[in-house]
């Protein structure tokens, strides 16, 4: 039997002259799951963490995390979860090492505990040098791992991050995945993740849940998700300009024609199989082609498929929406 | 010691970290009252020649007023901290753990009152060093310390408040006016009733400033004067009881988890 760590059912919340920010969503989330929580700017993802880790009463719904009632056993919850938020909550004029110690005195770590729980998380995300330097003169990096650090002083169960690589230089980027990784993997903690970037729900997520308009539109593994929306495309450029027509033809003995923008391509009727045997004729009718791939789909195609709209464009979609509707984000 | 006082504790040293880090924040409250008592010492200083005038000393008489503004400085400090915290999302990662909501209240109000007393210290030793003695003696300057750390901390709390409220600094910073033009419209420069204008008397005797500058300068140059002293503890104690439930409400508003 599965244990889920995060539920909700039916969770809304309203703000004040805005829209239904999140709209009746459902989430079952496996204990050591890492679940990504998909979607554009706008679309839900930081309101439904703020709800989950009490910061704001849901409108109508239940949640549970961790096994507590978010509405009703907040303390509970709070203790059993440790939270990125989207912005590195941080006080400038403190430093890293005085950051953890406030954290684990406030979380009650006995008093022995915390000096070396301090240390030992400062080595972990790598601001051991810079332990006794003052948060404002951290880098974005910098005050990203600070702020994962205390969200795990008190070696929390669930662990909320919100757009956590946001701004993020690629190294860093990627020292954080691992360290998230190795949480799950490692330490069994709990991991929903929210985040506007594909790659980033596609390298880490177990699960990933698109959100857009404060409703969930797809939910599954990565994989799952893209064979929902379809088959690789398989795509050629002919050496020879003049042969497209004829690279066109064979290729449609594969699939169905989609859109390239250098050459021809197809949708495979039986998967990625055929790509030797696409190969294989190829070379059989002698006809040169200067490069040949195989596209899989990817989480942009699951979202197109599933809102009409491209990920990357439908964040300034909803910017541009809230802004011609002069949309004012308070409690209601 | 218990959890909450731990988190108390720890959160008012962090107020008091924050603000000796901010060498503006710890100098501004000391010099510029300071300065405006050496100025008005000087300028008004032919004031103790009235008929009347309680004292020969102008200093004596204006030594009451750092006091006050130092309190004020506390306000903008608290409430700009505070909401500085609202705009960082700070107060959302205090939130986010177990810690008591009212300890964010109590810590913040700790850390100023703390603050309130060292600059009320240096206002009294100023006044020691230039010659002025209490009238009140040893046991009136430890009243007046505990009045100052009283107005200090109503006054924090009414910043804390705005903060709570609007979360924004300057929101806070623009209260800072305000209360000057209550210090101005006081018995400040001039005992009420040596004020000639029957207008700026009235507003003087309406004016609860007044009421908390008279019950230091009371201290200072009268001795015990039970009517100064009640009703100055009395406003004061009314100012911080008001501020901390108003306070208190907003914080319960700006936490609702």
């Amino acid at each position: 039997m599965i244990g889920y760590t995060i539920q909700a059912e039916g969770l809304v919340r309203v703000f004040k002259k805005g829209p239904r920010a999140v709209d009746g969503i459902d989430l079952a989330v496996a204990t050591g799951e890492i679940y990504g929580f998909l979607g554009p700017n706008g679309a839900g993802k930081s309101t439904t963490v703020h709800m989950l880790t009490t910061l704001l009463p849901p409108t109508a719904g239940t949640a549970r995390v961790a096994g507590y009632d978010v509405l009703h056993q907040g303390p509970q919850v709070r203790a059993a979860i440790g939270a990125a938020l989207q912005e590195a909550a941080l006080d400038p004029l403190l430093t890293g090492r005085e950051h953890l110690r406030l954290q684990a005195s406030l979380h009650a770590l006995p008093r022995a505990e915390r000096k070396p729980r301090a240390d030992e998380l400062l080595r972990r995300v790598g601001l051991a040098e810079a332990a006794d330097r003052k948060v404002r003169g951290y880098s974005g990096g910098m005050k990203r791992r600070l702020d994962l650090a205390l969200a795990l002083v008190h070696r929390p169960r669930v662990l909320f991050l919100d757009e956590p690589t946001t701004g993020l230089d690629v190294q860093s980027r990627t020292a954080l995945w691992e360290e998230v990784g190795r949480l799950a993997r490692e330490d069994n903690v709990t991991v929903f993740l929210t985040t506007q970037y594909l790659e980033e729900a596609d390298a880490l997520a177990d699960r990933v849940g698109i959100i857009d308009h404060g409703r969930i539109v797809a939910e599954g593994t990565p994989t799952e998700l893209k064979q929902q929306v379809g088959r690789p495309t398989v795509e050629a450029v002919p050496t020879d300009p003049d042969e497209r027509e004829r690279a066109a033809a064979i290729l449609a003995r594969f699939g169905e024609p989609c859109a390239s923008s250098d050459g021809v391509a197809v949708r495979l009727r039986s998967g990625e199989a055929d790509l030797a045997n696409i190969v294989r004729t190829l070379d059989a009718e002698e006809l040169k082609v200067e490069h040949l791939q195989l596209h899989q789909p990817s989480l942009d195609d699951v979202f197109l498929a599933k809102t009409g709209r491209s990920l990357e464009g439908a964040a300034d979609e909803d910017e541009q929406e809230r802004a011609s509707r002069g949309l004012a984000m308070e409690p209601a | 010691m218990n959890a909450f006082a731990d988190q108390v504790l720890l959160l008012a040293r962090r107020s008091v970290v924050r603000t000796v880090r901010q060498p503006a924040n710890v100098f501004a409250p000391l010099l510029f009252p300071l300065l405006l008592l050496a100025v008005n010492s000087g300028g008004l200083k032919a004031e103790t020649r009235l008929p009347g005038f309680p004292t020969s000393s102008f200093v004596a008489f204006a030594l009451a007023i750092p006091f006050i503004q130092g309190a004020l400085f506390a306000t903008m400090n608290a409430g700009t901290d505070l909401a500085r915290d609202i705009q960082t999302g700070f107060l959302n990662r205090l939130s986010l753990t177990p810690m008591r909501g009212i300890a964010v209240l109590a810590g913040q109000l700790g850390g100023v009152a703390a603050m309130g007393l060292v600059q009320a210290l240096v206002y009294l030793s100023v006044g020691l060093a230039v010659g002025v003695r209490p009238a009140s003696g040893a046991l009136g300057v430890l009243v007046l310390l505990a009045f100052a750390l009283l107005v200090t901390l109503g006054f924090g709390a009414l910043g804390a408040f705005a903060a709570l409220k609007t979360g924004s600094g300057e929101a806070v910073q623009g209260l800072f006016p305000v209360f000057f033009v209550f210090l101005f419209i006081s018995s400040m420069n001039i005992p009420r009733d040596l004020i000639s204008a029957t207008w700026f008397r009235d507003l003087a005797t309406a004016n609860p400033v007044s009421y908390l500058i008279e019950c230091v300068r009371s201290l200072i140059i009268t001795g015990w004067d039970g009517q100064a002293l009640a009703l100055g503890f009395g406003i004061a104690a009314a100012i911080t009881v008001v501020s901390l439930a108003l306070a208190s409400w907003a914080l319960k508003v700006r936490m609702a988890r």
